[in-house]
């Protein structure tokens, strides 16, 4: 029966077509705008690393005091002497410590001509804390972090565009005029949003292009990608800056349960107040401890366009869905003596109801197909609103498609639940009459 | 006109009545708000940055390898002198950033050396006595800087006997119009106002900066970063592009070991404004395009509301005709009848639309909507009504009597 009135629902479409193709008209506006800012949202709101966001911690520490911190917060990275002393403690299972970096690179072939890199500076637990996959060799270890080590990992799109893809491990790549010896090539890894380096680097970058130990390019003074000071900016030089009050480094740690996030917790606490006793910190300890998903929020790494579209767009879909119980009424009232005659020859109200059901759901599979095309067209048109880094994570997969034509049929049959139900009130005596 | 019947005939078609004016208030709401963000950006991007856009470009350029501190303003001095020799070329200076650029340098700036007791924020740029102009900055108060006032120094030190600041923040700092002359403190040492200069914007456009946009602080020094340089560069007008052009050859010919990326090594203004105004324009059109859509969506449920009212009154309407009614009564009456629909939508609408805005006032660090975005919404959702009620309601004033006496 069901398919029997899914046909007759099919065949109403074509009655009054311009009352249908209004109604149709509205649902596909209206779930593709939804969808196409959905497929942003979705995308910069997403968590980078599922299996793992809630072991990765980022401690903050707070070296710049109620007067210069910004509302109460810590400063969003650590200064190099507070980041070494975190390192020196080894009070987490994993540490890593990092900042963002530009370098040139001279090609090897002599005619074509420098350019710069991005890549980062880690130490060796970073690897093996995000989970980064290798196509060949591997990362170092706490060995070549401490023997400063001139060794490179490179991505997989960098070592392509360098090396022609070929496995370069024990091969040498020059930065910034020094020889690097590559030890590993990742696989395409490319976590969005870069939850792991927000400070000072967009969450939605291109993908990055090498890793260099840490201690190694503090030695080669390869200076972040910013930084961030208080009080009186006046160094006599690399060292002097590197040991100032000035925040560049962001360390993450590993912690695998409650007990280790307390007792963690407290270490960074006692740290504090070591510092406050020893004179360097003239505040009481302020310290801060966030996951990864707590990490994202406090940094507001959902650029505010992509919430307020997605809201827009929703309350646009909720007017679409109004007018679309408005036109179901008009379309199904203007049946009531064909119903009255269904009526008297036996037909249960239910009945009535179930058909008109159907009908709306025919209705909101012809808004889903309109949607699905008018989303294709959103989601290449995005780049007008987001910038080209944003705009190219919105894409129309599978999940996206189920989803469009699910809402848009599950939404107008949902609009469909009073116009149905004015439909099956329809007193057949009264329409015979009235005949 | 008797608004009487009209209101009892509306009881006779509740759900219909309240659909409609649910979706004048909804549109309302929405489009009030739509209008309200769309002049905030259109404001935000008229702002002038106080340069001379149309003709100025940006180089930006690296180093390869780490100059050591004496290589480095030799290269600088001898990349300058490459660039005025550029055909087109009329000034070039070497700087940290730029208006719009979105990146650069702040500092607090005070009357004392007390960095908790600063009066603001303001950018600080980089410049050489060839900066003005370059940029095309007018100065209303002072000098430019001396040849011999520029100094190299490295991106963390900066202590300034002399600075140049904007207009806005002379004003700021000195609000009794005193500022030429005056001390004000960047760093721990005293720096003379020796000039004042109509306007240059900040490097930044977005919300943080907002408070300190029009604070600029000119120093002059020339910046020593082993990571590169950016340029500044001024054309005759008309010669721009030529310029783009050439600039970047001419450098690589006299020093091919440098980075110029391709893609936006070398900037006009007119890029740089884009990028910087891209979510402003990007939300601006946003909000345009889902605003006529909404407004047209609801047009068009009206219009297929009615025309179902239409068809069900025919034999009503040939009564009314029959008993004397004139076309024109029934047109009125129809028009009448969306008027009252469409005043109670907008009541609901407005209380909607003040309340979405302070939801997003409290989530978007907005202003608060004024009246008058809610008066013209209301104009717009009245009068779109009673053009989409039009049509419906001139068929239906087309019923002839003789419809009263079918089908009975």
């Amino acid at each position: 029966m069901l398919s029997y009135y899914l046909h007759l629902g099919l065949r109403s479409l074509r009655r009054n077509p311009v009352l249908t193709g209004l109604m149709v008209m509205a649902i596909g506006f209206g779930v593709a705008a939804s969808m196409t800012t959905y497929s942003i949202f979705r995308a910069v709101s997403g968590n980078p690393i599922p299996d793992k966001s809630a072991q990765l911690f980022t401690p903050q520490v707070d070296g710049w005091g109620p007067q210069q911190n910004i509302k109460g917060e810590p400063p969003a990275a650590l200064s190099y002497t507070d980041a070494m002393a975190l390192q020196r403690a080894h009070k987490a299972k994993r540490l890593t410590l990092l900042y963002g970096m530009s370098m040139s690179v001279v090609p090897e072939s002599s005619n074509s001509l420098p350019f710069a890199a991005n890549g980062y500076a880690v130490t060796g637990d970073f690897f093996s804390m995000f989970e980064v996959p290798f196509l060949y060799g591997d990362g170092w270890d706490s060995g070549a972090d401490d023997g400063r080590a001139a060794t490179v990992v490179l991505s997989e799109e960098f070592n392509r565009k360098i090396f022609g893809g070929a496995n370069s491990v024990g091969r040498e790549v020059t930065l910034d005029g020094h020889g690097y010896r590559v030890v590993g090539v990742t696989r395409h890894w490319d976590p969005k949003p870069r939850f792991f380096a927000l400070f000072n680097g967009s969450p939605f970058q291109q993908p990055t292009d090498f890793y260099l130990p840490f201690n190694r390019a503090v030695d080669m003074q390869v200076s972040p990608n910013g930084s961030s000071c208080r009080g009186h900016l006046n160094f006599s030089g690399w060292d002097d800056w590197m040991h100032s009050i000035c925040v560049w480094v962001t360390p993450w740690v590993e912690l695998d349960n409650a007990t280790d996030v307390t007792s963690y917790q407290k270490f960074l606490e006692a740290y504090a107040a070591d510092q406050q006793h020893a004179g360097r910190f003239a505040w009481a300890p302020n310290v801060r401890l966030r996951d990864v998903m707590q990490w994202l929020d406090f940094q507001q790494v959902v650029p505010p366009e992509s919430r307020i579209s997605l809201l827009l767009a929703l309350g646009f879909f909720v007017i679409c869905l109004v007018n679309t119980i408005g036109l179901l009424l008009a379309k199904f009232l203007r049946r009531a003596s064909e119903i009255g005659v269904r009526r008297a020859l036996g037909a249960s109200r239910r009945q009535v109801y179930v058909q008109y059901l159907m009908e709306a759901g025919t209705v909101g599979l012809a808004g889903g197909v309109l949607g699905l095309l008018l989303t294709a067209a959103g989601v290449s048109g995005v780049g007008l609103l987001f910038t080209p880094e944003i705009a190219r994570l919105a894409h129309l997969d599978l999940s996206l498609i189920a989803l469009t034509l699910l809402v848009a049929v599950f939404a107008t049959m949902a609009a469909a639940f009073y116009p149905a139900w004015r439909a099956a009130q329809v007193q057949p005596a009264w329409q015979l009459k009235s005949n | 006109m008797q608004i009487k019947p009209i209101i009892a005939a509306l009881r006779h078609h509740k759900a219909g009545t309240l659909l409609i004016a649910l979706q004048i208030a909804l549109t309302l709401a929405i489009v009030c708000n739509a209008l309200f963000i769309i002049h905030l950006r259109m404001a935000h991007m008229a702002q002038t940055s106080g340069v001379d856009e149309a003709n100025l470009l940006v180089i930006q350029n690296g180093w390869v390898g780490k100059p050591a501190a004496g290589e480095n303003a030799s290269m600088l001095a001898a990349d300058l002198a490459t660039l005025r020799k550029v055909p087109g070329v009329v000034d070039v200076y070497a700087t940290n950033a730029w208006p719009l650029a979105e990146g650069g340098t702040v500092y607090g700036i005070g009357h004392t050396p007390d960095k908790l007791a600063l009066v603001t924020s303001t950018a600080v740029y980089f410049v050489d006595d060839h900066a003005l102009a370059t940029l095309g900055l007018k100065l209303v108060a002072g000098r430019n800087f001396h040849a011999d006032e520029i100094s190299a120094t490295g991106p963390d030190h900066v202590a300034p006997a002399e600075v140049i600041v904007t207009r806005a923040l002379a004003e700021r700092m000195f609000p009794d119009g005193s500022a030429l002359g005056k001390m004000v403190y960047v760093s721990a040492k005293p720096s003379v106002i020796v000039g004042v200069v109509e306007r240059m914007q900040a490097p930044w456009v977005d919300n943080f900066a907002a408070k300190w946009a029009d604070y600029a602080t000119l120093v002059p020094y020339q910046l020593m970063d082993s990571a590169g340089a950016n340029y500044m560069v001024r054309a005759v007008p008309g010669q721009r592009d030529d310029v783009v052009r050439a600039a970047p050859k001419a450098l690589l010919a006299a020093n091919p070991m440098r980075v110029i990326n391709r893609d936006n090594g070398v900037q006009t203004y007119a890029d740089i404004r884009a990028d910087a105004y891209k979510s402003d324009r990007g939300m601006a059109i946003l909000m345009s395009v889902i605003s006529v859509m909404l407004l047209a969506i609801t047009a068009a449920g009206i219009v297929g509301l009615t025309s179902f009212w239409v068809g069900q009154r025919r034999k009503q309407i040939g009564v009314r005709r029959a008993l004397g009614a004139t076309r024109g009564d029934i047109l009125r009456y129809f028009l009448t009848e969306n008027l009252l629909i469409g005043i109670g939508g907008v009541l609901i609408g407005i209380v909607m639309a003040v309340t979405v805005n302070l939801w997003v006032v409290t989530q978007f660090e907005m202003a608060r909507l004024s009246l008058g975005y809610v008066i013209v919404g209301t104009a717009v959702l009245l009068v779109l009504g009673q053009c989409a009620v039009l049509a419906p309601a001139l068929r239906a004033s087309k019923v002839p009597p003789v419809e009263a006496t079918r089908s009975v």
